[in-house]
């Protein structure tokens, strides 16, 4: 349930409101102002795949999309969030299946820890949807925001041109 | 402990009136790092991201001039028409963050938090921008050489927000540079932009990161005016760029802290004014 109190003429999200997540309707009840929409998504809401690690907005654990750009859930103010549709990496592929950006990434060992993966296949799904060919300037421009301490990222721009020629190949 | 959510400026006006006390939120990229990580309680916001008349730009039917709304993110001025128009600001905007970043901080915000390191704020200082600002009693310019004060601080009264900003659009060349310790996600230890005006035979250049304010090296443009001719065509003897950019180094006023210390800031910034220039002449 959506709390919308006209407030002289203009909206006003509550401690009570409602987000639209992987095209869902969830409700937050008894929230605090200053919660991210990233300590919604994990607490709240049971979606714990956006990770949280810097909480500033460095290192792209946390990337979702809200409203077709991927940003750092932990910098949007989760109650400024109502009206907008979030896209978390529980949502990318149909009912739990793997995507093809996550299949790459295993299949080209982009995966150690796996702490970061989350934020980086949201970072690649949003990349590719937008560039289907990026050069390799692009992804590491693209990827800049998202930081993996095990891999040396080889292997994840690896996993990227495999997608990227999966899908030309099958387009 | 709401947050307002105001469709348009008038609604905006109204909510900010009938809450001065309330912080107005815009991308959230530095807001939300002093919730999250420097015990910072919001109570009242007011968001800005509904405002449709904020993340509007327009270019002046006789092109002199472009204004770019509060609300415009950082990615929309990396490339396309901005970019063409503004190339510096373009240069600055791709220096800022990440792209997770870009997407979601503003112009506005850079304004509003007012950091010595905000990428956007020595484009806007060096061509001269005019900042508008809307308010319980109406609109007001203010040039950004009075708008920026101090350290974080700016000149908006309560209740006060910045609408958008206007830039003249500069014949010639322009460029921004900036050092930090990565290439990517980096928060600025000195920048500049250079902006030369080829038709006029004028030179601007702001530097960030080495002083309490965005500061205009006057003294050093005036000696350059006099000493070299600026306008198309002409040519740069090497030494009068090396000049230039101990002058320049000479008007910053860096201080040590936690990113780095005056004497490298002091030499960094003298080493991109001097950069920029041999640019500008390339």
């Amino acid at each position: 349930m959506s709390i919308y109190i006209p407030v002289s003429g203009a909206a006003q999200s509550h401690e009570m409101y409602s987000l639209r997540v992987n095209g869902l309707v969830h409700e937050v009840k008894d929230a605090w102002i200053g919660e991210s929409l990233l300590y919604v998504l994990r607490e709240r809401l049971g979606l714990p795949g956006a990770k949280g690690a810097c909480e500033q907005g460095e290192c792209g654990s946390c990337t979702v999309i809200v409203d077709s750009k991927a940003v750092c859930s932990c910098l949007v103010m989760a109650a400024d969030a109502v009206d907008t549709e979030i896209l978390t990496v529980e949502g990318l592929g149909p009912d739990g299946a793997l995507t093809d950006v996550q299949s790459a990434f295993l299949s080209e060992g982009g995966v150690q820890c796996g702490f970061c993966t989350p934020g980086f296949i949201v970072a690649v799904h949003h990349l590719l949807e937008n560039n289907p060919q990026p050069s390799d300037d692009e992804i590491r421009e693209s990827l800049s925001g998202n930081i993996c301490r095990c891999t040396g990222y080889g292997r994840i721009l690896e996993a990227v041109r495999t997608v990227a020629d999966q899908r030309r190949q099958n387009s | 402990m709401p947050v307002l959510i105001p469709r348009n400026v008038d609604e905006l006006v109204e909510v900010f009136q009938a809450n001065p006390q309330a912080k107005l939120l815009a991308g959230g990229t530095d807001y939300m790092v002093e919730v999250n990580l420097h015990g910072r309680k919001p109570e009242t916001m007011i968001s800005l991201r509904r405002v449709k008349e904020l993340t509007e730009w327009s270019v002046r039917t006789n092109q002199s001039r472009i204004t770019i709304g509060a609300g415009v993110p950082y990615a929309d001025m990396e490339v396309g028409e901005i970019a063409r128009l503004v190339p510096a600001l373009a240069q600055a905007a791709r220096t800022v963050g990440s792209p997770q970043i870009r997407a979601a901080g503003t112009l506005g915000g850079n304004l509003g938090t007012c950091s010595p390191a905000g990428d956007s704020l020595p484009v806007l200082a060096a061509l001269g921008a005019t900042v508008h600002v809307i308010g319980p009693d109406g609109n007001r310019d203010i040039e950004f050489a009075d708008f920026m004060v101090g350290v974080k601080k700016n000149s908006l009264q309560p209740s006060e927000f910045v609408h958008s900003v206007s830039l003249p659009l500069v014949e010639g060349w322009q460029g921004y540079a900036k050092v930090g310790t990565r290439n990517a996600m980096v928060i600025s230890t000195a920048s500049a932009c250079l902006v030369r005006d080829s038709d006029e035979g004028f030179v601007a250049i702001a530097l960030g990161s080495v002083g309490p304010t965005i500061i205009r090296a006057h003294a050093a443009e005036s000696w350059l005016m006099k000493s070299t001719s600026l306008r198309g065509g002409s040519q740069l003897d090497p030494s009068i760029a090396q000049e230039f950019g101990r002058r320049v180094a000479q008007e910053s006023r860096p201080i040590d802290d936690h990113r780095s210390t005056a004497d490298y800031r002091r030499h960094a910034i003298g080493v991109l004014a001097q950069r920029l220039l041999t640019r500008s002449f390339s």
